[in-house]
């Protein structure tokens, strides 16, 4: 409904944005900057940016158009896909959708094969001449079975019986195929089972279910029964075999003669048993393929070309829709599911995109049982035990207490410290943050507040102290030019997959960018403040505070923002390397999964933090210092 | 008592070519409490050098130069120091910039609010107490610059070349509050200008110097500074003496100037 209207909406507003363009190539004299008047008119341009415009959105539309305007046309497509598949090994005996029929190519291809192998018996010089002789022999009498095959006069009454009764129920189908009775209702216990199992059914689009396979209309059901029917027939016609007395009596003949040859060999003459391998292969092929004489099939060939010209006019306006809105692909059944094919497949389908990115913000469903971001109910006390180090209760006076004879424990001060330094005690709990997104967040922040701890005094004491330049430059400068991601193998490996890892290697990114924003901000301070504050009496302490510290402020905020974009990127991919949670990882275990959806909206929640990082820290930035580029 | 007072005072600075500048030659003279001093002269003649040795930024290679009987060695606040471009804290307001002084000092904040207040009212910025410095215009800047000096206390008030960046009429406003609170805060002033006008009407005393090697070239008393304390700036401009003074001087530094540039090509 709402795809509907958006989808009226996005044509109207294109086609006025042409209109209301080529008026304003009319009337706009010229433009400031690309001031030449002929260039602006025509309107030829307009038409290019409106046809790419249309035909991007047709493109990204389509999938929720047919949605939108033809809820059931993917089912129905789906239906036809089942037929076109029973139909298409029957079409592949005829030159039909192929140049031959296939008894055809069949005949030529394996005349080929023998003849071939002929060639390189003869011109074998390992084989003995005895053995030569016996084998292009039997090659020659395989051969011979091709034409006992394809001749009409040894075609046997069974077989011709069988092969008009299998076109005869082609013929029917395609009549009943046609009538508005078909398919006849079957039994009230059948379709009461049938309408029972629709409603089990998931809509088209619904999670884990791209098209749902089960015809819902009455078109649907018509080519779904057509084409279990021809799935039938077609079973029943490739179980049929063309093997008259004639040739079963030669193949016997070959066989007798190959296993007597083969009983007299040993083990040890390896080239000979592979030879006579081979040369049996080549009998089986032919005795196995469906091999037919010219004209005996030319009956059940015009029955199937009727059945698919009758199946093309009932698709009716299924084929406009195929062809409008499935652009990038087609349904195609496959076995019992039905699936889009073609690059389609991976473009973002608007509804389902969103439709998926709603269950993944649900904190029930989540993504690998973790929600995107939700909020989960923590103890104090847990809070606690995490922030105070448990050494603080070794270093209590006295002694832990040991149990005592009657078996048990009882607790004196010192062990009371270690209980609230573990955290082990009773306190209220609050909500905190947790989730996909929150764990992203969290190391990108930590990873950055470190790097900004520590970063920025050493980038100060380095811009000021010609000796700390001196000494820390080379050490940063050794391993800042290295790729951030060069690092995660080692970094990961030695700090665990886990929080530890990740944060640390963040902090190593945003370090170096810190450190020298916050140096090039300090020797960047002008002589005359510092001298300024000089006699003003500050000292040199107060100097670093309250003149050199805010004076860099520009220099390190900018920083800041390079390294939260630095710090952003690196994690997404130090997460596709290892670990268990975060947006980096959902974006990886749905690559493996080729959950398109799923990859689509991690871009956008990534593109979506990563802007919201920006934002904030420009806000941050013309906050705290508005004097920039003024002073 | 209270005087500067220096000795034999030469600077010698090094190219990090090895070449050798000698920035001061033998500077000697003595500055008494209450005096105003303008020091003039051609580009690169060592007036910002003598400048930054008096305010302790510099040491001199020999030489010794005392105010009130000890020896300068590095920046105090008994001297106070006035930039060019005012050199303000830009992440400050107008207020926060005079009180800087006095907030090292980690004076009380209560008073000091009220001495900021005077200060600004002095310097004629009331009410401009909050306003960020950025958003000031260049005059005002320098009455910021003007207060937060002051405010110390200092009995030495350094100002190198203070209004050179201002427009001319803004300058005159300037040179007249200069000399109003020289007269009533009798604080010893030395002010470097580049500007022969402004070197004469502020200047009881003017020092002409001269380069390579820099030194005092010419000394004068003048008359006008107090004058100006009472009359129109521009009526002393007009004054014969003031002008034959102010030839003299032109013509003087056009000598040196072209000299210079005669050793260069």
């Amino acid at each position: 409904m709402i795809t509907g209207i958006i989808t009226f909406l996005v044509i109207f507003a294109v086609i006025g944005s042409i209109l209301y363009g080529q008026r304003l190539a009319k009337t706009e004299k010229s433009d400031a900057v690309f001031g030449n008047p002929e260039r602006a008119k025509g309107g030829v341009h307009w038409v290019i940016v409106g046809t790419s415009f249309l035909l991007l959105s047709w493109l990204y539309y389509s999938w929720d158009i047919a949605k939108a305007f033809y809820p059931k046309s993917a089912n129905e497509l789906c239906q036809v896909a089942k037929v076109n598949e029973s139909l298409l090994s029957l079409k592949y005996l005829f030159p039909i959708e192929e140049r031959h029929h296939k008894s055809t190519a069949l005949i030529k291809r394996e005349n080929i094969n023998i003849q071939k192998k002929i060639t390189i018996i003869q011109n074998s010089t390992d084989l003995k001449d005895k053995d030569k002789e016996l084998f292009v022999k039997l090659l020659k009498k395989t051969q011979r079975t091709i034409p006992l095959l394809t001749d009409e006069k040894l075609l046997e009454n069974e077989t011709k019986d069988k092969i008009r009764d299998l076109t005869n129920r082609i013929t029917w189908l395609t009549e009943d195929f046609q009538k508005i009775s078909y398919p006849p209702i079957k039994s009230v216990e059948e379709e009461n089972k049938r309408i029972e199992e629709l409603k089990k059914q998931l809509g088209w689009g619904a999670t884990g279910m791209e098209v749902p396979p089960l015809p819902e209309s009455k078109r649907g059901l018509k080519f779904h029964t057509a084409a279990q029917e021809l799935n039938k027939i077609s079973d029943e016609f490739f179980s049929l075999r063309n093997h008259n007395p004639e040739y079963l009596k030669l193949l016997k003949e070959i066989r007798e003669e190959i296993k007597k040859y083969k009983d007299s060999l040993d083990d040890s003459q390896e080239l000979e048993i592979t030879f006579i391998k081979e040369i049996k292969k080549l009998g089986q092929r032919i005795e196995y393929e469906s091999v037919f004489p010219p004209n005996a099939l030319d009956e059940m060939e015009k029955s199937i070309r009727e059945f698919d010209v009758a199946q093309k006019s009932e698709q009716g306006n299924l084929i406009y829709i195929d062809a409008l809105l499935f652009p990038a692909g087609t349904i195609v059944a496959s076995g019992p599911t039905c699936a889009e094919d073609g690059p389609g497949r991976w473009l973002p389908k608007p509804s389902d995109t969103f439709r998926i990115f709603g269950d993944l913000l649900k904190p029930s469903v989540g993504f690998k049982m973790i929600p995107m971001i939700w909020y989960e109910m923590m103890g104090v006390n847990r809070i606690v035990g995490f922030i105070l180090p448990d050494w603080i209760a070794d270093v209590m006076p006295g002694k832990y207490p040991v149990h005592s004879a009657d078996g048990t424990v009882k607790p004196n001060f010192k062990s009371k410290v270690l209980d609230v330094v573990t955290g082990e005690f009773k306190a209220f709990k609050i909500p905190v943050p947790t989730g996909h997104i929150w764990d992203s967040f969290l190391r990108v922040f930590l990873g950055l507040t470190l790097g900004i701890i520590f970063g920025v005094p050493l980038g100060l004491f380095m811009g000021l102290n010609r000796f700390a330049k001196g000494f820390f430059d080379p050490l940063v400068e050794l391993y800042r030019p290295v790729p951030p991601l060069a690092w995660a193998p080692l970094v990961i490996t030695v700090f665990g997959i886990d929080n530890l890892g990740k944060v640390f290697l963040l902090f190593m990114v945003s370090f170096s960018i810190m450190i020298i924003s916050a140096r090039a901000g300090a020797s960047g301070t002008q002589l005359s403040k510092i001298h300024a504050a000089h006699s003003l009496g500050a000292s040199r302490w107060q100097i670093l505070r309250e003149v050199i510290f805010p004076n860099s402020l520009p220099e390190i905020l900018t920083g800041v923002r390079v390294a939260v974009g630095m710090c952003w990127g690196t994690l997404v991919a130090a997460e596709f390397l290892a670990g268990t949670s975060g947006i980096g990882f959902v974006e990886n275990v749905a690559r493996k999964y080729m959950q398109y959806e799923v990859i689509w909206i991690t871009i956008f929640v990534m593109g979506m933090l990563g802007l919201l990082f920006d934002v904030t820290i420009r806000k941050i930035i013309d906050k705290t210092i508005p004097w920039r580029g003024k002073g | 008592m209270s005087d500067l007072v220096s000795q034999n005072v030469n600077m010698i600075f090094k190219s990090p070519k090895g070449e050798t500048v000698h920035a001061l030659k033998d500077i000697s003279f003595t500055l008494k409490k209450g005096e105003l001093l303008t020091v003039l002269g051609p580009s690169g003649c060592g007036k910002t050098t003598l400048l930054n040795i008096a305010a302790g930024f510099l040491r001199p290679t020999s030489g010794i130069i005392t105010l009130n009987d000890k020896e300068i060695d590095g920046p105090g606040v008994e001297r106070g120091m006035v930039f060019q471009q005012g050199a303000l804290f830009e992440w400050l307001t107008v207020a926060e910039n005079v009180n800087f002084g006095l907030r090292m000092k980690k004076e009380d904040p209560v008073k000091t609010a009220q001495k900021v207040e005077e200060w600004l009212d002095i310097v004629g910025l009331k009410g401009f107490g909050n306003t960020p410095t950025y958003q000031l215009s260049g005059g005002m800047q320098q009455r910021v610059a003007l207060a937060r000096c002051l405010i110390n206390n200092p009995d030495l008030i350094l100002m190198d070349e203070p209004l050179g960046a201002l427009d001319a009429l803004t300058r005159e406003k300037m040179q007249s509050l200069v000399l109003k609170i020289w007269k009533e805060t009798g604080k010893t002033i030395i002010l470097i200008t580049h500007s022969v006008e402004e070197a004469l009407l502020l200047g009881e005393r003017v020092y002409v110097m001269a380069p390579r090697p820099g030194r005092i070239h010419k000394e004068y008393k003048l008359p006008f500074a107090n004058m100006g304390l009472n009359e129109d700036l521009r009526e002393i401009k007009n004054n014969e003496e003031f002008v034959s003074k102010r030839e003299e001087i032109l013509s003087m530094i056009w000598d040196m100037e072209e000299e210079i540039m005669g050793k260069e090509s």
